[in-house]
């Protein structure tokens, strides 16, 4: 099995690992994600109707209304949050929105994780570390 | 995170559990986005976070605003008791209207959990404007002034328009920031991310309220959170076109901040926008360009059958109101479908003393403050078409409440409610 590890700065500390899920389309909290499953409900996005619960999230970043913290926050309540998230694009609402998710973050990684991993791949974060390892699936 | 002798009272506790929990969630917060202090902020925008099912549940559950608050407003899983805010602090949007909340079919529970939430932020000192267009009722902010604004379809007006600083807050950040007078020195606060990344040149002469959200919707998606700026824009927008194009870019991209050269305080020239910048992408806005964004709205509806005409997002300013009344008076909307106006309330005050409320009355609409369709998850019974003005709407209709909508111009939207079918076309 190919491993491949990256680098990046931690957002909200912690370990997690599970199976990614991975969009290269900017997410929409309020209003594109359905809180209570952790679906995608957003027309037209690549992943409507799939859901990041218990996942490893990989996106570019957040996007649309300022509900996007409360929606992930309701997430991590209703036991539908992501176990950690990685994206690229630092902003206010995803920073909050990690932090309030209480599950391990990352950024700013030496690698485009879009490029790097694919949904169903393994995924181990080490958010105080900084370290994504990744086993492909094929 | 470097913090003042101000700052370390409060988290340490010094100036109570409450504050000590907002000031730890602030430190969270702007070490997750790699700040490197906190800025003084008096004026803050911020909402509810109880519209959702679960945040419903648990403040049924929690019994007590303290906790409700504690949970959604400062990320504290242990309810302490809040203080006064210590800056000045608007409420916005809220999920229901108090007025007409049976017309909107909540139930009494959600009605009377909505109000107590209202009584409670009151009581700490939060000024109730109760809408998502803040500066429409009193809260412009003043060039350079920090501020801590929710609302994404006003952080961009905030930002571009008054020339306030602000990044898109969420309703964490700003429960922290009423309670402290604080929030992270990051973003938009600093003058070199206030410069623009992407030249958008408009090569379609933009008349209508209308023809600002189409220029929004494709811009938010081309560019999504960073900076745009408009050059070629011959005709200076009134307020209402900004608010519609703000709305649009921050519902299918991210944009927090937007120039228009020639017209936003900070764009008197290209130079001025792009500071030692250069733009990393050009795009064009054309007639062609123009076409996608209505056909991408309007790609839910199918049926022309109109149930259900939603205007006032963002909440419409007495001008609004005025040229609807102008298209409704002496009129009588279709009998199977509804029209419903969103304003703030003390825009509703002067639409009741201008006789507006009453044509709107007569005509069978109704004028609603407070909430929107979006927000609230309220509509008729039996809505399967809407037809709105507003871009924000018809993006994210069609994904809360499953109804297919048609985008158009409010005269048009004013024209379905009467007959009840949809007959707009881009011309």
């Amino acid at each position: 099995m190919k491993k491949i590890i990256l680098h990046g700065r931690k957002v909200v500390g912690g370990c997690a690992e599970g199976e990614a899920i991975v969009t290269r389309q900017t997410i929409s909290g309020w209003g594109g994600v359905n809180p209570m499953e952790g679906t995608i409900i957003e027309r037209r996005h690549e992943l409507k109707g799939q859901s990041f619960k218990g996942k490893i999230l990989v996106f570019p970043g957040a996007k649309g209304s300022s509900g996007w913290s409360t929606t992930f926050h309701t997430a991590r309540l209703a036991g539908s949050a992501p176990k950690a998230m990685i994206f690229n694009q630092m902003t206010t609402k995803i920073a909050l929105g990690a932090v309030v998710t209480h599950a391990p973050a990352i950024t700013d990684l030496d690698r485009d994780p879009l490029q790097v991993i694919s949904s169903g791949d393994w995924v181990k974060v080490d958010a105080d570390k900084g370290i994504v390892e990744v086993t492909k699936k094929d | 995170m470097r913090l003042n002798s101000d700052e370390l009272s409060m988290l340490d506790g010094k100036q109570g559990p409450a504050r000590q929990k907002a000031m730890e969630l602030l430190v969270k917060y702007g070490e997750a986005l790699g700040a490197e202090r906190l800025v003084d902020t008096n004026n803050i925008c911020a909402g509810v976070a109880g519209s959702a099912p679960a945040a419903r549940e648990f403040a049924v559950k929690a019994g007590n605003m303290d906790a409700v608050f504690s949970e959604f407003h400062l990320d504290s899983a242990e309810s302490v008791e809040i203080p006064d805010v210590k800056a000045f602090s608007c409420h916005i949007n809220q999920a229901i209207d108090p007025a007409n909340w049976r017309i909107q079919r909540v139930p009494p529970e959600m009605y009377e959990l909505c109000m107590r939430h209202e009584w409670f932020f009151a009581r700490i000192g939060v000024q109730l404007l109760n809408t998502c267009a803040p500066y429409l009722v009193g809260n412009i902010p003043i060039k350079g002034q920090h501020c801590a604004w929710m609302e994404s379809s006003a952080v961009p007006l905030c930002n571009s328009v008054f020339g306030g600083r602000t990044n898109t807050e969420g309703c964490e950040s700003t429960g922290a920031a009423m309670l402290t007078g604080k929030i992270p020195y990051w973003g938009y606060h600093l003058d070199e991310n206030r410069l623009g990344t992407h030249l958008v040149d408009v090569g379609f002469d933009l008349e209508t309220v209308m023809d600002w959200g189409l220029l929004g919707y494709c811009a938010g998606e081309v560019v999504q959170e960073k900076v745009p700026v408009l050059n070629g824009i011959k005709q200076i927008p009134n307020l209402t076109r900004l608010q519609h194009f703000a709305a649009a870019i921050a519902s299918s991209g991210g944009v927090e901040m937007f120039h228009i050269v020639g017209v936003t305080p900070e764009a008197n020239s290209l130079d001025q926008a792009f500071g030692k910048k250069r733009p990393t992408t050009s795009l064009r806005f054309g007639s062609v360009e123009r076409r996608e964004a209505y056909e991408k709205l309007n790609s839910s509806a199918k049926d022309s059958n109109v149930d259900f005409v939603v205007l006032g997002c963002p909440h419409y300013g007495i001008e609004e109101i005025w040229r609807v009344c102008r298209l409704l008076e002496g009129k009588r909307i279709h009998a199977s479908t509804n029209l419903w106006i969103f304003a703030p309330r003390a825009i509703k005050d002067i639409a009741d003393r201008s006789g507006y409320t009453e044509i709107i009355r007569n005509s069978g609409a109704v004028l609603m403050t407070d909430n929107c369709p979006a927000l609230g998850q309220v509509s008729p019974k039996g809505v399967r078409v809407v037809a709105t003005d507003s871009a924000k709407q018809a993006h994210y209709l069609p994904a809360l409440l499953g109804f297919s909508t048609w985008f158009g111009s409010q005269e048009e939207c004013v024209r379905a409610a009467i007959t009840g079918r949809w007959e707009g076309e881009l011309k």
